[in-house]
């Protein structure tokens, strides 16, 4: 069975931008998987480039082994894209523009009983017959999703699905995410919010500046930052930090101090030490694992510099 | 061919213009009653363009042509540039639709209603003048053609189209001269030299001509030629805009 998504040696050169620079990984079929990087990472070319919205410069990307250029009838039948911009066709109702959509594809009245199931289980029946531009932006949200899997792709692809969305529907919408995959759908997710995509993703790549970082499973991903935290509990918030631990510090505030030690190069017993000599007292400690955010930062900045 | 994608598309963009049916076919056909309220007020009696018929006569099927293109061109332009600027664009882009497929639903959509604004000013006319038809099929073939030369020239317009002025200008500067100068209201020959010989160069010229010929059974072009430049027109202009789709012009980058 081949990879849900294979990209080889992609390049897109824009006029002055050269915005992906040989980006090349798969992702296996049945997958969550997060695509993250920072703004202008190049996530959304590689998107559109998936879509065949945009055309690569060099190399090729597969979806569901089927070439986005050579073989694109099937590639865009194997791809749903849920877009990041709310847009809608002023034209019509909710029910109406799924029937449309899904005809673009081929598909005719067999497949009404699948829209009606989506209008269902995105809580659109209700504003079914109603017109898109006098819905919610919430429910456009909705109505994006639907469209997207309209012809029940095998990759379902979220560019920022909970960019400016409530906490209800944000929710409703991971609940829903989940359960597509639990079905066997293999889903993509660019997100900004880390730690969402930390508690949904099994695996992540990570574009900083059209390169690929960091292409890993979760737990391999977040074993690669070298630093754990230790978190302390301040009896007196006012302290003075001795310069010893200076650049250990990660935060202080509100009597809470996160010192960031490296995993082999520090001791715990001598951060220990170091506190009990600058006679600072805490009543309670524990250490902390990295998150995402932690790595995500560390490779993303790091290569600026 | 994905044909039912294709009849999907086709059948969207006719149900976007019979949605909004008073602007897309009522208005039409009152602003050419308008054009023949005039004219012929002004003209008939005046003016005998070919003998024995009445200026009335010979204004009335070039008026029905010129709404047929017009609105062909209309048709494609506005909902294509729409779609690109609300960027719904997008949810055609997505779907497995080819070039082919893409411009004959533009196409086929623009000369349905090219054909809806022809038969009403037609009906509408026959109040004001009496209008036997010389031969149904020339007058099919020729409003077929020239909407669907307008529909991709207006698909063509719009892809190419920036901004709302950018498709008002293809319209005002391209197609309202070519209209106008293309012997609607006049025959060819009573036009001083220089713009006679230049007349000659208007594709927009034969489609007048050979659409009367259908009605009128008269022209100043033989039929047949003015039915091959028409339809070479339509295969230069079709072969420009499926190229554009192909290569995804200002849609696909």
């Amino acid at each position: 069975m081949p990879p849900a998504i294979k990209i080889s040696q992609l390049h897109k050169h824009y006029k002055t931008l050269h915005a992906l620079r040989g980006v090349d990984f798969e992702v296996p079929t049945g997958c969550f998987f997060g695509l993250l990087g920072p703004n202008g990472a190049g996530k959304s070319t590689l998107i559109n480039i998936m879509a065949g919205l945009v055309h690569a410069t060099h190399g090729n990307v597969r979806i569901m082994g089927y070439d986005v250029r050579q073989q694109w009838r099937q590639a865009r039948q194997s791809l749903g894209i849920v877009p990041q911009e709310l847009v809608i066709d002023p034209f019509f109702s909710v029910r109406q523009l799924l029937r449309l959509q899904s005809g673009y594809f081929g598909l005719g009245a067999e497949n009404n009983p699948w829209i009606e199931q989506l209008l269902d289980s995105l809580n659109l029946s209700e504003k079914a017959d109603t017109n898109l531009q006098r819905l919610s932006g919430g429910m456009k949200r909705r109505v994006l999703i639907a469209q997207a899997l309209v012809h029940k792709p095998p990759v379902i692809v979220l560019d920022e699905p909970t960019a400016g969305v409530d906490v209800e529907l944000r929710q409703a919408l991971w609940a829903f995410t989940k359960h597509l995959h639990k079905n066997g759908h293999t889903i993509v997710l660019t997100t900004h919010y880390l730690e969402e995509a930390e508690n949904l993703c099994e695996q992540f790549a990570i574009l900083n500046q059209g390169e690929l970082v960091a292409l890993d499973s979760k737990s391999a991903i977040l074993a690669r930052y070298p630093y754990r935290f230790l978190r302390l509990t301040l009896t007196n918030p006012n302290v003075n930090l001795p310069t010893t631990l200076q650049a250990n510090v990660q935060s202080i505030q509100n009597g809470e101090l996160v010192l960031r030690f490296h995993r082999k190069n520090d001791q715990i017993a001598s951060i220990l030490d170091k506190l009990r000599i600058a006679k600072i007292h805490f009543s309670d400690l524990r250490t902390e694992e990295p998150s995402l955010e932690d790595v995500f930062l560390n490779l993303t900045t790091a290569k600026k510099a | 061919m994905n044909w039912y994608g294709l009849y999907t598309l086709f059948s969207k963009e006719v149900w976007r213009f019979l949605k909004v049916a008073t602007q897309t076919i009522l208005a039409p056909v009152i602003t050419v009653l308008l054009y023949l309220l005039i004219f012929v007020s002004v003209l008939e009696g005046h003016v005998e363009v070919y003998q024995g018929i009445s200026y009335s006569t010979f204004l009335v099927p070039g008026l029905i042509m010129m709404s047929i293109i017009q609105n062909a061109f209309a048709n494609s332009s506005s909902s294509f540039f729409q779609s690109k600027m609300t960027g719904s664009l997008v949810f055609l882009l997505l779907p497995p639709l080819s070039s082919l497929e893409f411009y004959l639903a533009y196409t086929g959509a623009s000369v349905l209603r090219g054909l809806l604004v022809g038969i009403g000013v037609w009906i509408a006319a026959l109040f004001f003048v009496s209008l036997p038809i010389y031969n149904f099929w020339i007058l099919l073939s020729f409003s077929i053609l020239g909407s669907a030369l307008l529909g991709s020239l207006g698909l063509i317009a719009s892809i190419y189209a920036e901004r709302w002025d950018h498709v008002s200008a293809f319209q005002n500067f391209l197609i309202l001269p070519l209209t106008f100068l293309s012997g609607v209201f006049y025959k060819l020959e009573s036009l001083p030299e220089f713009w006679e010989a230049a007349s000659y160069y208007n594709p927009f010229f034969y489609m007048i001509d050979g659409f009367r010929y259908g009605f009128l059974g008269v022209s100043e072009i033989n039929i047949s030629l003015s039915l091959l430049i028409v339809s070479g027109f339509l295969v230069i202009v079709s072969a420009i805009c499926l190229w554009i789709l192909h290569i995804g012009y200002k849609i696909r980058y």
